[in-house]
């Protein structure tokens, strides 16, 4: 005698990916490809989808740095802040996009189209410094390439 | 190159037919495969350099009929790149090397578990999955891989947090014994192994054990892919013999300025300047995943210690005390002896919490915290005071 | 078998055995901090760490199975240097608020810390560093991060003890925490408030939300008339809060304390649990007729008890389409708490606005089962403070009474008098048991087929245990059930009620009546009752319950006089028309999370 609206993404992917405990995470990460976080209501569908409880997706869920449970928006960068990349220049890459966007690290523009983090280590350190957004990386970085990248973006 | 110091070698990027390997492999008995490892000393190279032919024939011997072969992808270490290069490059061999293990171990079931960070690599992985299937079908070797995608955990690089990831909850390392070998994913038998390590079997598939053991030394035989980057003028990835010593490294790659080498990541050790000649990079000495990382004397050591235990502090999974407050005790105290709020004495205490970290954290990510801030306090205390 | 040395000396113990239970053998004891005899292992404190030659690492004692020719240290200068770290590590990180603290005294890491001699600050304080939170938002559960030390004791409880999973370890690194979903108060998510994690909690991270001082206002203050009520449960379990070993049964003093300490009326739940039993024997017998009889399809069998609250609220939030198979009957705490306002105060011309209802419970449900907004049927809030078995302890300690000097008393009436059935409330299958001596009589007449009238069947502490009772030599009305066999279940701890309706789902449980009690051991291991709490503890309260049970004169609920009484000059008759105002009840159905 539930009732609740089925929430249908959740429900194609428990389809597509199963029901056991072993489809939680491949389910999440399919969550945040498309939605690029978590919402409270989603991890509740999942939790259902699953029969395993809310508590546990959210703690599962907020273990990992990619599966935000906060609100991000359609564009998530992710600049490298580990030691090669901090040494060749990542803090003036920062001061670059937090200008251009108008934020800073940990924030959403108010368009919900761009947020900007923090992460660590990429695998791109002999060509620091280098950053993620979304899925896609982009190395080499100067304050200029930057630029260009985010006016890319931000005309899409 | 200087060949005078360094070899280069040139085996994990050559382009092998998996066919040729299939056919020696299926007409080998397992057991053949394991003693074939063994005899050619290879030891893993994500880090921990266990007996590759070891661990599968201890999986090999489990009566278990379920068992898993595992690659571990989650290169995160900092500095480290390398199996991104590999995968990208000739992702076939890798998923061939997995083959060579199911053989030799006796499973049918294999896991590619890839950082999330790498998501990129997915659709060159699937298309070089489905060919390594129909050869595997050809051959009428039951074995399918699924490649699993891990999302920002340094952690899940440990295997048993691995396992954790793959089955879908936080990726806390578990306690040991049981080892994976005997209870590993889903808690059967499993072979994990690193991306290079799956590769390096597969040359010695092909070359045999004889010649893999004429490169490198008694303790560390074999070549490996090194990620150098730092104050080098040529950064990259480079697969070179082993045994060399950091100065030989230093001659090759460094800036004619370097100071300090951390070999092995934010987990490694720091090798100052005046130890480079004394020092080999390889199980005997220094061992590493491959990360090379170069500072010359404009870097300040307190900065780069910093940005390690930072990083530690943030990655650890928390849920052992030595780790989770050892870490975060390490990064404020190092904060408080710069800005003069403690006493530079207080370093020692900081040292031997490090230790206590060393010998009592569940996992070797609080094992190894202690091996960044040992070598960086004990040879550069100076900048870290002041 | 395996032979290994501690400290030096040998000891065969059998393959698999963890060095912690190896030394042991020996009387050797590790401390340890995550571990607890309730729970799986977790080795994460690494407080247990010892020694082995040979080894490059310390090891988890608690977590390591032994291996042949160990030699193990427990006390080395390398365990002790380590052990300390890993105290101090802990102090660092937890907001030491000793002397206002509710652990003062009782708390695991001070012990430690103690026992170390460790407290010098060598490190850093943590706490101040970070933000944290007092969750106090539930009212009966209170959650102060700042003193959780995340051994994570209180997760696997709720998730392998009660599998209800309301709490769960979110983010990593200097970030972990132990939270509720999306970090909403206890009092938001599907916690049921059973306390166990309170009853496992090292620290004072998890404590009962307390309401001393409002009971010692209400008491001292003249123009209130405080009427108390004893469950059964407290009177095996207070002893251990005073000095005396577990299986005490305290009940006399009990009474007398409780007079010492002020309260106008010392009257006992366990009569109101005799009431229980009249109105759900007598609704059970009618669910039985409708149902056998009537084939009345819109009533439900199995029928449940719903006498306790974690239970409620846990079928609430997970079996909300069961809802009506709950007894309608209030617990009775609930019911007391109803007639205090209405009955009692009549009878004693006491204008109910000015009487005050506290209950002692060895529960912390009953907490928020007071606060449940149906539960004012007198006009007023019926229960107005609920107390735990711990909290009564401290006011004993507070009014400087010495309790093991106390000379027995009796009860107040007109709701103090009750019988053997009332109080085997306290333990897992009473209410069935209690139950069953009441509705066999009234079918048959006669008393039920057992020695003594103990029920042993549905006796013990497995978590769930089914007995069948025939039914033979019906009075006339009850023909309908001649020959039949009453098919009964019990279960205890919320991880075996899942099972048991995860079973009446599926079909395969096919049972007439089910008892719950969501506290592993019943009542008697509630979350209100003395820490610690382990297997022997719950079996020697267990003990005690039964033999207050065959000590007292009336072992029948329907026999109570004070029972008769009420029925003949106030309600009427079982589920008459003054029962369905006053001790009667409803549900709601409840989110997932």
């Amino acid at each position: 005698m539930e009732t609740f609206i089925v929430n249908e993404l959740v429900r194609e992917l428990a389809n597509k990916h199963g029901r056991t405990r072993e489809s939680l995470l491949p389910i999440l990460q399919d969550l945040v490809v498309q939605n690029r976080y978590l919402t409270s209501q989603d991890m509740v569908d999942v939790a259902r989808e699953l029969d395993i409880s809310a508590a546990d997706v959210f703690g599962t869920a907020t273990f990992y740095s990619f599966l935000d449970t906060e609100v991000r928006g359609k564009y998530v960068i992710r600049i490298c802040k580990t030691i090669s990349c901090a040494m060749k220049g990542k803090n003036d890459i920062l001061n670059t996009i937090e200008d251009t966007l108008k934020i800073r690290v940990g924030e959403t523009t108010s368009d919900k189209k761009f947020t900007l983090l923090e992460t660590n280590c990429i695998g791109w350190c002999h060509k620091a410094p280098a950053m993620l957004i979304n899925d896609t990386p982009y190395i080499d970085l100067t304050t200029e390439r930057v630029t260009e990248i985010l006016r890319g973006y931000m005309k899409k | 190159m200087k060949e005078k110091y360094i070899r280069r070698v040139d085996l994990i990027f050559e382009k092998v037919n998996c066919r040729e390997i299939m056919e020696k492999i299926m007409g080998m008995e397992p057991d053949a495969i394991c003693q074939e490892v063994l005899d050619s000393d290879l030891k893993g190279r994500g880090g921990a350099g266990f007996p590759t032919g070891m661990k599968w024939r201890f999986a090999s011997k489990e009566k278990d009929p379920v068992k898993y072969i595992v690659c571990n992808a989650d290169e995160g270490e900092p500095g480290t790149f390398k199996d991104r290069q590999i995968l990208d490059e000739v992702p076939g061999k890798v998923f061939c090397g997995m083959a060579v293990a199911a053989r030799a171990v006796g499973s049918k079931s294999g896991y590619l578990y890839l950082r999330g960070e790498y998501r990129f690599l997915i659709p060159k992985l699937k298309t070089a999955l489905d060919e390594f299937h129909r050869i595997a079908d050809e051959f009428n070797l039951n074995f399918r891989i699924q490649i699993r995608l891990g999302s920002g955990a340094y952690i899940c690089g440990e295997e048993s947090a691995l396992f954790e990831s793959i089955e879908g909850k936080r990726g806390e390392p578990r306690n040991k014994p049981p080892y994976p070998t005997s209870e590993g994913l889903f808690n059967r038998p499993t072979a994990i192994n690193n991306v290079e390590t799956l590769v390096h079997s597969v040359m010695i598939m092909k070359y045999g054990a004889a010649r893999f053991k004429e490169l490198g030394t008694k303790d560390s035989r074999g070549s490996k892919v090194f990620s150098i980057s730092g104050d080098t003028p040529k950064p990259g990835i480079y697969e070179l013999e082993l045994g060399m010593s950091v100065y030989e490294f230093v001659e090759e790659f460094g800036d004619g300025d370097t100071k300090a080498v951390q070999v092995g990541g934010a987990a490694g050790f720091c090798v100052p300047r005046k130890r480079f000649e004394e020092t080999i990079i390889g199980f005997e000495g220094v061992p590493t995943g491959g990360s090379m990382k170069l500072f010359n004397s404009t870097r300040s050591m307190y900065n780069v210690l910093h940005n390690y235990l930072d990083f530690f502090t943030e990655e650890s999974c928390g849920q052992c005390t030595p780790c989770r407050v050892g870490c975060q005790q390490l990064l404020m105290g190092i904060e408080a002896v710069k800005r003069g709020e403690k006493n530079s004495r207080y370093l020692e205490e900081l040292l031997k919490l490090a230790k206590t970290m060393k010998i009592a954290s569940k996992c070797g990510l609080g094992q190894s915290v202690g091996n960044a801030f040992g070598s960086i306090v004990e040879n550069f205390r100076e900048e870290i005071i002041y | 078998m395996i032979n290994l040395s501690v400290n030096g000396l040998l000891v065969k113990v059998p393959e698999g055995t963890t060095i912690l239970d190896a030394a042991k053998k020996l009387n050797f004891r590790i401390p340890t901090l995550c571990n607890h005899d309730d729970l799986c292992v977790a080795g994460n404190c690494r407080v247990c760490v010892v020694e082995s030659l040979g080894a490059k690492t310390l090891l988890a004692a608690c977590a390591t199975p032994v291996n042949e020719g160990m030699q193990i240290l427990t006390n080395s200068l390398k365990v002790r240097a380590a052990r300390k770290h890993i105290i101090e590590l802990l102090l660092s990180e937890h907001r030491a608020d000793c002397t206002k603290c509710y652990k003062n005294g009782k708390c695991e890491l001070q012990d430690l810390a103690n026992e170390f001699s460790v407290g010098d600050h060598i490190l850093l304080d943590l706490v101040d560093h970070k933000s944290f939170t007092i969750d106090m938002f539930s009212p009966s559960i209170q959650k102060d991060d700042s003193k959780c030390i995340r051994c994570q004791r209180c997760v696997r409880t709720c998730e392998q003890l009660q599998g209800v999973n309301a709490l769960t370890v979110a983010y990593k690194g200097n970030k972990q925490k132990i939270s509720t979903f999306a970090e909403l108060s206890m009092g938001e998510v599907i916690c049921t408030n059973c306390g166990q994690c309170v009853n496992r909690c090292p620290t004072g991270a998890l404590v009962e939300r307390s309401y001393l001082d409002e009971v010692w206002d209400a008491i001292l203050d003249p123009e209130k008339h405080v009427v108390v009520q004893t469950a059964p449960a407290v009177r095996v379990g207070l002893g251990e809060e005073l000095g005396l070993n577990p299986g005490n049964r305290v009940t006399g003093k009990m009474v007398s304390a409780l007079k010492r300490l002020g309260f106008d009326s010392v009257l006992d739940t366990d009569f109101t649990a005799d009431l229980t039993i009249m109105e759900e024997g007598t609704e059970l017998l009618t669910r039985l007729k409708s149902v056998i009889k009537d084939k009345d399809q819109s009533v439900r069998l199995p029928m449940t008890t719903s006498c306790s609250p974690g239970w409620v609220k846990f079928i609430e939030h997970t079996y909300p389409e069961y809802l009506r198979h709950v007894s309608t009957c209030k617990s009775p705490q609930q019911m007391f708490g109803a007639l205090a306002k209405t009955y009692y105060a009549q009878v004693r011309g006491l204008d109910p606005k000015n009487v005050v209802s506290v209950s002692i419970m060895p529960c912390t449900a009953k907490k928020y089962e007071a606060e449940r907004p149906e539960m004012r049927s007198s006009g007023y809030k019926d229960v107005d403070i609920v107390l735990t078995t711990r909290e009564l302890a401290r006011m004993i300690k507070q009014a400087g009474v010495d309790f093991n000097k106390l000379k027995a008393d009796q009860y107040d009436s007109i709701m103090g008098v009750s019988t053997g059935a009332g109080v085997i409330f306290g333990a897992t299958g009473g209410v069935m048991e209690a139950a069953l001596r009441t509705a066999y009589e009234i079918v048959t007449g006669k008393e039920v087929p057992f020695k003594d009238l103990n029920i042993t069947p549905v006796r013990g502490m497995e978590g769930v245990r089914m007995a069948n009772v025939k039914i033979e030599g019906c009075k006339e009305e009850w023909n309908f059930l001649e020959g039949v066999e009453l098919k009964c279940a019990v279960a205890h701890g919320l991880v075996n009620a899942r099972k048991l309706m995860d079973g009446v789902k599926n079909g395969e449980v096919d049972v007439h009546f089910i008892e719950i009690m969501a506290c592993p051991g019943g009542c008697l291991g509630g979350g209100g009752q003395p820490i610690p709490t382990n297997d022997e503890i719950r079996r020697k309260r267990a003990e005690a319950i039964y033999e207050e049970d065959m000590s007292l004169e009336y072992r029948k609920s329907h026999e109570n006089p004070e029972i008769i009484a009420i029925y003949k000059n106030f309600l009427g008759e079982p589920l008459g028309h003054k029962s369905h105002e006053l001790l009667h009840t409803h549900y709601t159905e409840r989110e997932r999370y």
